[in-house]
């Protein structure tokens, strides 16, 4: 699956090993988002129906697609609560998460 | 309303092409982007020019877009790529789709002009402006497409303002103008609808141009989580439209009938919080003018 | 065979350019390059030159478009000249900073206001800091080799950065010659296929034209830097490669003139080297000693062959078609800091001429190397003077 990626990134030490102008690979991840959370979007898998509102509807794609149904991946997730409001089911609960908690 | 352009949403390829990027929480322009892009695949050239979007994917070393892009000048989106579509037919390059994302201040503004040359060229890309309704990355100033009497932070309101004096510009029907081979405006709350423009507008031989109305909940001040929401309300309001225009008509896509209340569509929004009766009774008398038109000349 | 054409300089630059095979061409008009344009225009129409024509809206969108191609892999090429140098001004640092071996010709042409469509070289020498590799051409033959050569440095990986053509507006862009055509197939021979490594790939895509924190931004722009300090090299090496294929080279980075046994020499830039040469063989015969260095890049600064010309007792002049306002002409600001950073202890004196497409005359030039020689006595004088100027300043 294409998907931009965390890969290992070591701070350059000599000029050569800085790309040639702005030019890099594309994809290229270094950090994560889940430190923007202040809340987290808590499944209940019994409830989900797999209609794919939530999946469609997340700005950041940190919903992924598992088998018929859906996972949040919480590394990307930054807690809009968009699939909580759109979840026609509600299976899609906010909790409010404490500092420390979504690392 | 479907057709052979519809695209259901479990046949959507599970490759994210704009991931990672650090957009606020809830922001609607980052779901366009990351929609429209599943829909144009991994073969895509997309330019951006400075606004949020750019901001937000590409700050060394951390690339949000897994397909090939750069960031344009701001005036330049369009020139752009107009360029890269000229160079990959000279470079005979096969089976591509050439794009670009910017906002409503690199769209209706500083860069219609470039916008209107690419048209005007019938060059082979799309154009998808991002419609948040002020520059939004510099901290929400006042753009041509920023709506009467929304406040921004260059039109104050309160006690001595009452937020933008003017109305947004028209960029679909400044596009149309043109007589350009496909136009239509988009919603982030009506995704089947968006998803069938997107592609519709793939197969366009020629320039087409896609106006996504893009919730900002940073700059509209609102709860991020609704985003779509805001823009199903701006939809069924009737202060958004959704539309095309090919083949020198106009036809509408949806109408909402009886409007949902203006009032209620406003008050959601903290940057419409100080509009008094005078002011909705001037939006609201825009809105109906403009629908009158809509209702007796566009096809359905 | 190669074939001899009676052309002005701007037909020879697009001579030039269709020789090297660009994918995409951009064009907007402005006088005094529309020649250049035109020229490419009826080439691309009758066929003998393969390329996508953009008619762009702007000069802005012209560096614009020619970023996007250059950026999948086309070679391209455009012109312009003063106001639209300057409108596309964002785009000049754009195309430097992001490593795109754009080649365009600039029809050097004074920047308004007040408006006047005539030559001077105010648009382009007010650029020099904007990363672009500067050469200025004396006449419509270097002007088409210049083209050509402009390509192999541009695109050297060990460069990757745009080069500007400086054509003096309606003296050289609008004067004829016979100028030799090059052989296509010697040219495909000389200019390799653009192959840059850094650009958009279906295959191996890539991002471009990203934004860089303080931590590391420093570091492009000395690289950046680098690079164009390593085109001096490069550019030797191409014009010496060129001689040896097509029997015409230019001497790098400058070209000098009689300067080895001078009294004192005239720096200059353009066509107007063609005079002083006249000049400098008609005061040769009365027995002075004079001579000529032509710079023919601004951009790398041939610091080297400038300081270089430094020799006891030897008085130096600058003549230059441009004034940085409250100061002195750029170029003199650039040579006359080489030449303290070489010791050089005797007079260095600047002349302003040719502002606005004011003539510079053959005499104007025998006066600007009496004062030259008579320089030393006159110490106390201005180091800045305009050449003829129509009013009287303060009793000079």
């Amino acid at each position: 699956m294409i998907k931009p990626k965390i890969q290992q990134y070591r701070q350059p030490c000599t000029i050569s090993e800085y790309p040639v102008g702005p030019s890099f690979q594309a994809g290229h991840l270094v950090t994560t988002n889940s430190n923007y959370r202040s809340s987290k979007p808590i499944i209940d898998i019994t409830l989900c129906v797999g209609c794919l509102a939530c999946y469609v509807a997340c700005p950041d794609g940190a919903i992924v697609r598992d088998g018929k149904k859906v996972r949040m991946d919480y590394d990307f997730c930054k807690g809009c609560g968009i699939c909580a409001s759109e979840c026609k089911v509600k299976a899609i609960a906010m909790k409010k998460e404490t500092q420390g908690e979504n690392e | 309303m479907g057709d052979e352009y519809s695209i259901k949403i479990r046949d959507l390829t599970d490759d994210e092409f704009f991931f990672g990027h650090k957009g606020c929480g809830g922001c609607g322009g980052s779901l366009a982007v990351r929609l429209a892009l599943k829909v144009l695949g991994p073969r895509t050239f997309a330019v951006l020019p400075a606004g949020c979007m750019s901001a937000v994917g590409f700050i060394f070393p951390q690339m949000a877009f897994a397909v090939n892009a750069m960031i344009s000048t701001f005036p330049g989106t369009a020139s752009m790529l107009s360029g890269i579509a000229a160079g990959a037919k000279a470079l005979g390059l096969k089976e591509y789709q050439v794009v670009g994302f910017a906002g409503d201040g690199g769209t209706a503004d500083i860069g219609l002009q470039a916008l209107s040359g690419a048209i005007d060229r019938n060059d082979p890309i799309m154009y998808i402006c991002y419609d948040n309704e002020a520059y939004m990355n510099t901290g929400i100033q006042k753009s041509g497409l920023t709506p009467y009497g929304a406040r921004t932070t260059t039109t104050p309101a309160g006690q001595t303002g009452a937020g933008s004096r003017t109305t947004k510009k028209n960029m679909f029907e400044i596009v149309a103008a043109h007589k350009i081979p496909y136009a239509a405006t988009a919603s982030v709350g009506h995704v089947p609808d968006l998803l069938r423009k997107i592609n519709k507008a793939k197969s366009v031989q020629g320039t087409s141009y896609i106006h996504v109305l893009a919730p900002c909940p940073t700059g509209w001040e609102y709860e991020p989580s609704a985003t779509l929401e805001i823009a199903r309300n701006a939809v069924a309001s009737g202060m958004w439209y959704l539309a095309e225009y090919e083949n020198d008509g106009f036809s509408l896509n949806h109408d909402p009938g009886e409007f949902f209340p203006l009032r209620d569509y406003l008050s959601a929004q903290g940057r419409f919080k100080h509009v008094n009766s005078d002011a909705i009774k001037k939006i609201q008398w825009e809105r109906d003018r403009q629908w009158n038109k809509i209702r007796r000349d566009w096809k359905r | 065979m190669s074939k001899k054409l009676f052309l002005s300089g701007n037909e020879a630059t697009a001579w030039g350019a269709k020789l090297s095979r660009p994918h995409v061409i951009a064009a907007y008009p402005i006088t005094p390059q529309t020649v250049v344009v035109e020229k490419l225009a009826e080439m691309v129409s009758t066929g003998s030159l393969n390329a996508e024509y953009l008619h762009v809206e702007s000069e802005h969108s012209a560096l614009s478009a020619m970023m996007g191609a250059s950026a999948i892999g086309a070679r391209t090429f455009t012109a312009t000249s003063s106001q639209g140098l300057v409108y596309m001004a964002e785009c000049l640092h754009y195309a430097s900073g992001g490593r795109f071996p754009i080649v365009m010709m600039n029809a050097n042409r004074s920047l308004a206001l007040p408006w006047s469509i005539y030559g001077d070289q105010r648009d382009s020498l007010s650029l020099l800091d904007c990363g672009w590799m500067q050469v200025y051409a004396e006449d419509a033959q270097e002007s088409l080799d210049l083209v050509i050569q402009a390509y192999r440095i541009a695109e050297d990986v060990r460069v990757l950065t745009p080069v500007m053509i400086n054509l003096d507006g309606f003296v050289l862009t609008h004067t004829y010659e016979l100028v030799m055509i090059p052989d296509q197939e010697d040219v495909d021979a000389f200019l390799p296929p653009y192959a840059n490594p850094n650009i958009m790939d279906l295959d191996h895509p890539r991002n471009l034209g990203f934004s860089s924190t303080p931590r590391d931004n420093m570091e492009f722009k000395y690289q950046q830097h680098m690079a164009v300090l390593c085109a001096k090299d490069i550019i030797g090496d191409v014009d010496a490669a060129f001689g040896e294929r097509f029997g015409r080279h230019y001497g790098g980075l400058v070209s000098n003139y009689r300067t080895d046994d001078a009294d004192c020499v005239l720096i200059t830039l353009g066509s107007v080297a063609g005079t002083v040469r006249a000049v400098v063989d008609e005061m040769r015969k009365d027995g002075k000693a004079v001579g000529l260095c032509r710079l023919r890049y601004v951009r790398p600064f041939p610091e080297a062959e400038v300081a270089a010309l430094s020799a006891t007792g030897r008085t130096l002049g600058v003549l230059e078609k441009d004034i940085s306002f409250g100061y002195e002409g750029t170029v003199y600001t650039n040579v006359n800091s080489a030449l303290l950073k070489a010791g050089h202890a005797s007079p260095v004196l600047n002349f302003i001429g040719g502002l606005g497409g004011r003539s510079i005359t053959r005499e104007d030039i025998r006066s600007i190397f009496e004062n030259l020689l008579d320089a030393e006595r006159q110490r106390a004088i201005d180091s800045v003077r305009f050449v003829n100027l129509g009013v009287a300043t303060h009793g000079r």
